[in-house]
């Protein structure tokens, strides 16, 4: 299958190793990926600090850039959430009906890489090595905006090696929120100390998920401590073989 | 209705009530978080609670087509909210009562105040109410000598405490058993000096001082969870009995009520009563569902005022995205599963509407420049959506009122900026550059300026990439 990759700004900027990673293995399992230029953010950002007429190129161009594709996909749970709930409303609240459709036609065919997988590609066996302990954070976007439920904890489940510990309160939202996180950093932290504490305590080596703005945020919290926990975004553990770990 | 509205609906006035902070939500909320026994209170009350109401949600099978059905309900309301309050004025009219129209607060309180006064009582028994509180009507009762009491146990705790409420449907959730007991023991009259922090004892401390004060006021006020237009009907849901006193003893009973509580025909009682406890408490029914029509001679209060309040709410029907905020039937659930409110309380929200419920509410019944900081208090986590009894979709109602905010200069400058490189990929790819540079030459980003500062306070910044992806890409 011919699939295209919605890097998202933050992984293409600050992660490339998620994205990397993603390509690694939808190549892997024998799908062609490509990489449409053009392509920057999702405005998700601008949207949820209030920002949405700001957003309007990015949402077109988000629609230009992948209406000629059949299937697209994003390392990010946040930015297809936003893509498919908010694209279409911040292009009619601009009054651009047409963009609307438009959005809503390109959104259909947007998915999170762990649907992708599960839904489209019907695969939860990637063939993935990982030889570690692991425990997953829902995300809020992937869980109540997308629904993934136990697509990702399916998909770790058959990584050999892996074992997957459960994470105590894992629905619980991290405290990251995007601009939240510095607009109410203190709230922000205290959530994320919790969300640390629960971490700590299933003894795991890696936390995974299916967003690297999250885990950008965990995994600084676990930095900051010292805690000897790393960060490791879904995509990089279900890349992982036994040749290349 | 003798009033006529011209242009937009006008919002709840400032001065009167409470639905303002005194500061904005990051400031209340950063001294909130510094209290460990707050903390502690609200992380183990929300949980028990959650724990509860889950519970008792799983044993109902068509739960997804009773919010569905309450929903529908409140949508059809606000559709025809104009015409079933002239409906339920006629008919709480003609089996009695008294009906009275407040535009806002001022005029809620002049009216209460007055009827009060009307009867020459010095003193007024309650109904936990919070729209009473919203209001500000025990000052504004004090201010006219008359002493009100508080019969909820939680709202006499904070009543006592010369507190606020902190959550809508436990306002005394951020105290816990030994603080009340301190209360207790320094304002209630007559206490046992003996008393202890045993729930039971407590509860019979409370229990004591009010029976002795609902059997000697003649005056009662209430708000209400419905009000039936068919048949001008007025129902309380409670759990302690406490209301059930205030609504048949006295001589006098005045409700005051927000509009948007009216529901059209007795029959939609069914769907809410079964929303409400199951969603608010974890009950499968509440203990005590007091409803009254009018006056009944000889039996209850003779005298019963309706008071209908607008306060701002006209000015939420108005806006088709905020609207739904209206829907809500105050069962708390949104504040129980919210991860904000869990850490910071209510007080840090500064209106009597805490949570994500408030923070949808308070900011359009007064406009949204008074509240600016109340949108921003979430981080769009989506439980208090999957929690909410009547499908209130509080995110996309806090994403709206953001993009009504104003907002700070320099953040409006740099949003246009990071809007104007995102759309243009090679400032895009430049600036991803500069980024890495300026970050090499920090260390993990300590020392960011304000407003990034927030974050490296607690987190450490990712070490940039040698490459981005669109350069590994280009370089394949």
């Amino acid at each position: 299958m011919r699939i295209a990759l919605f890097v998202t700004c933050l992984a293409d900027t600050v992660f490339p190793q998620a994205a990397k990673a993603t390509v690694r293995l939808l190549e892997r399992l024998g799908h062609e990926v490509v990489f449409p230029a053009g392509q920057t953010c999702c405005g998700q950002m601008h949207v949820n600090t209030g920002y949405p007429g700001e957003a309007v190129p990015l949402v077109r161009r988000y629609a230009r850039t992948f209406d000629p594709y059949d299937v697209v996909v994003a390392p990010s749970g946040s930015c297809v959430g936003s893509v498919r709930h908010q694209h279409a409303w911040v292009a009619r609240r601009a009054g651009d009906e047409r963009l609307a459709s438009r959005a809503e036609s390109v959104a259909a065919r947007t998915y999170e890489l762990s649907e992708l997988l599960v839904d489209v590609l019907g695969v939860t066996d990637v063939g993935a090595y990982f030889p570690h302990r692991v425990t997953y954070h829902p995300t809020c976007h992937s869980l109540r905006s997308l629904r993934v439920g136990d697509r990702p904890a399916r998909l770790l489940r058959a990584v050999r090696g892996l074992t997957l510990v459960e994470l105590p309160a894992a629905e619980q939202c991290c405290g990251f929120g995007g601009t939240f996180a510095v607009k109410n950093a203190d709230t922000s932290t205290a959530m994320l100390a919790d969300k640390m504490r629960h971490v700590l305590s299933t003894g795991a080596e890696v936390c995974t998920a299916g967003d690297v703005s999250c885990l950008m945020h965990i995994g600084g919290g676990l930095s900051r401590l010292r805690a000897g926990v790393r960060t490791v975004h879904l995509a990089e553990i279900l890349a992982s073989t036994e040749e290349a770990v | 209705m003798t009033r006529t509205f011209l242009g937009m609906p006008a919002t709840a006035p400032p001065g009167v009530g409470h639905l303002r902070g005194d500061e904005p939500f990051p400031a209340a909320a950063r001294r909130a978080l510094a209290d460990p026994q707050l903390r502690r209170n609200l992380g183990h009350a929300t949980g028990t609670i959650r724990g509860k109401s889950a519970a008792v949600i799983d044993e109902v099978p068509d739960w997804p087509q009773l919010r569905a059905a309450g929903a529908a309900i409140k949508a059809d309301v606000m559709a025809r909210l104009p015409d079933l309050l002239v409906q339920l004025e006629a008919a709480v009219t003609a089996a009695g009562g008294v009906v009275h129209w407040a535009p806002d607060a001022v005029e809620a309180n002049r009216i209460v105040t007055g009827l009060v006064a009307a009867t020459g009582a010095d003193r007024v028994i309650k109904v936990k109410s919070m729209v009473t509180q919203e209001i500000g009507l025990n000052e504004a009762l004090s201010a006219a000598g008359i002493t009100p009491v508080e019969t909820d146990l939680a709202e006499l705790i904070v009543q006592l405490g010369e507190d606020r409420p902190s959550h809508i449907l436990v306002p005394a959730i951020h105290r816990n058993r030994a603080e009340i007991r301190e209360i207790f023991l320094r304002a209630m009259p007559g206490v046992d000096p003996g008393l202890t922090d045993e729930p039971a004892a407590l509860a019979a401390a409370a229990r004591r001082y009010l029976r002795q004060t609902f059997l000697s006021t003649p005056v009662a006020v209430s708000g209400a969870n419905f009000a039936v237009a068919e048949t001008g009907t007025l129902a309380v849901v409670e759990s302690e009995g406490n209301g059930r006193m205030c609504l048949t003893l006295p001589r006098t009973l005045i409700t005051v009520m927000g509009v948007e509580k009216v529901i059209p025909t007795w029959r939609d009682l069914e769907v809410f009563l079964q929303l409400l406890p199951r969603a608010s408490t974890g009950e499968r029914m509440n203990p005590y569902t007091s409803m009254w029509t009018g006056v009944t001679p000889g039996d209850g209060p003779q005298e019963f005022h309706l008071v209908l309040l607008d306060n701002g709410r006209s000015a939420v029907l108005a806006d088709p995205v905020g609207r739904p905020a209206l829907h809500c039937i105050r069962c708390s659930a949104c504040l129980n599963v919210c991860p904000v409110y869990e850490r910071t309380g209510g007080h840090a929200y500064g209106s009597v509407y805490p949570g994500p419920i408030g923070a949808v509410l308070s900011p359009q019944l007064t406009g949204v420049a008074d509240n600016a900081s109340l949108p921003y208090a979430s981080t769009l986590c989506g439980a208090c959506y999957d929690a909410c009894p009547v499908m209130i979709d509080i995110p996309s109602i806090l994403v709206h009122l953001r993009a009504e905010a104003p907002h700070p200069r320099a953040e409006s400058t740099a949003m246009a900026a990071a809007a104007y490189t995102m759309d243009h990929p090679t400032l895009y790819a430049a600036a991803q550059r500069a980024a890495r540079l300026s970050r090499l030459a920090g260390q993990r980003g300590r020392g960011l300026p304000p407003p990034l500062s927030g974050w490296t306070a607690s987190r450490d910044l990712p070490d940039p990439p040698a490459q981005t992806f669109r350069e590994w890409w280009a370089a394949r």
